[in-house]
């Protein structure tokens, strides 16, 4: 943390390493596809609504997975929506990012028996950052999710790749 | 009218379409008839006076699980306040049935729908595909004999 605790005093020079600066960049301004499955999106957009305010993290949803950073999977993944998601991310630009969000997305949720039509966790189908559990997860448990994405990007480096 | 004299309407028209017609220790009066007379008595009960059935509720396939799927359709009339469930019952290996889609337009998605999860072929449906389901889904996931895929275009099913 801290980028601008290294300021000197007189002037607008700071100075950091590469690495914090690329990662203070992309974990302040995190934007996700716009783009909900079921009823966890109910959850996404509260949070993303004045009460809790996702855009005091510098998160604005996008409309196009082009412009976006992070795919928050907000619910229950069908078989056949599972290669359309697939196509989302592999739209997205790198470095990407994924948060699997609830049950559903995390496990098959309770489909996880009967559920002929569902895919048992999405990340059958691609790789997941974050998992939040909860069914679906309240508006505070997202943000902490989205908290603990903000941290593992931080402790990422030019150097070495992390998964 | 009360469903006994529905019944006997309908009874009076098509003799020979009629099965078995319950009204008495039932909760809901139904009545059951040939698959083959669906569509005409559907045309006919809209379009008589008398009865005006001109509203589809609901039309549900069903599995009963000894070798035969049925078709269940629960009709309203807005005018006279009546209503009337009919039911029809076919082998499973011939499961078809006349569509009512063109006399009801609730019936489009609804048969959609019992095709889709049940695999009964609605004879003269102006749109038959799957509604639900994917296109190139193999087999109907609500009969009782379904087993489910190991695979889906290469991603695992079961948990």
């Amino acid at each position: 943390m801290g980028l601008l605790d290294k300021k000197f005093d007189n002037s607008n020079i700071v100075i950091t390493s590469m690495d914090n600066l690329l990662n203070w960049a992309r974990l302040s301004s995190m934007w996700p596809v716009q783009f909900g499955l079921a009823c966890c999106a109910i959850e996404m957009m509260a949070t993303g609504a004045s009460h809790y305010d996702l855009d005091r993290f510098g998160i604005f949803f996008r409309a196009t997975p082009r412009q976006a950073d992070v795919m928050i999977i907000s619910g229950t993944v069908t078989l056949k929506m599972a290669p359309r998601i697939k196509l989302l991310f592999d739209q997205m630009s790198e470095p990407r990012y994924v948060i699997s969000m609830g049950s559903c997305a995390n496990c098959g949720g309770p489909y996880w028996e009967h559920g002929y039509h569902v895919l048992k966790g999405v990340d059958r189908v691609i790789p997941v950052d974050v998992y939040i559990p909860g069914c679906p997860p309240r508006p505070e448990a997202l943000l902490e999710g989205i908290m603990k994405l903000q941290e593992k990007i931080r402790s990422e480096s030019l150097a070495k790749k992390s998964a | 009218m009360t469903s006994q004299e529905i019944h006997e309407k309908i009874k009076l028209q098509f003799p020979a379409a009629v099965l078995e017609s319950k009204t008495e220790g039932v909760v809901d009066p139904f009545i059951k008839i040939a698959p083959e007379y669906v569509a005409d008595v559907a045309s006919f009960i809209r379009d008589n006076e008398e009865l005006g059935f001109d509203f589809l509720m609901c039309l549900s396939g069903i599995d009963y699980g000894k070798g035969t799927l049925g078709v269940i359709y629960n009709i309203f009339s807005m005018k006279h306040r009546h209503k009337l469930n009919l039911k029809v019952e076919v082998p499973k290996d011939k499961a078809e049935v006349p569509s009512v889609s063109l006399i009801w337009n609730t019936a489009n998605w609804h048969e959609r729908e019992a095709y889709d999860l049940m695999g009964i072929i609605f004879i003269g449906h102006p749109d038959p595909r799957r509604i639900l389901m994917p296109y190139d889904w193999e087999g109907h996931p609500l009969r009782k004999d379904y087993k489910t895929p190991e695979f889906y275009q290469g991603m695992k099913v079961p948990y």
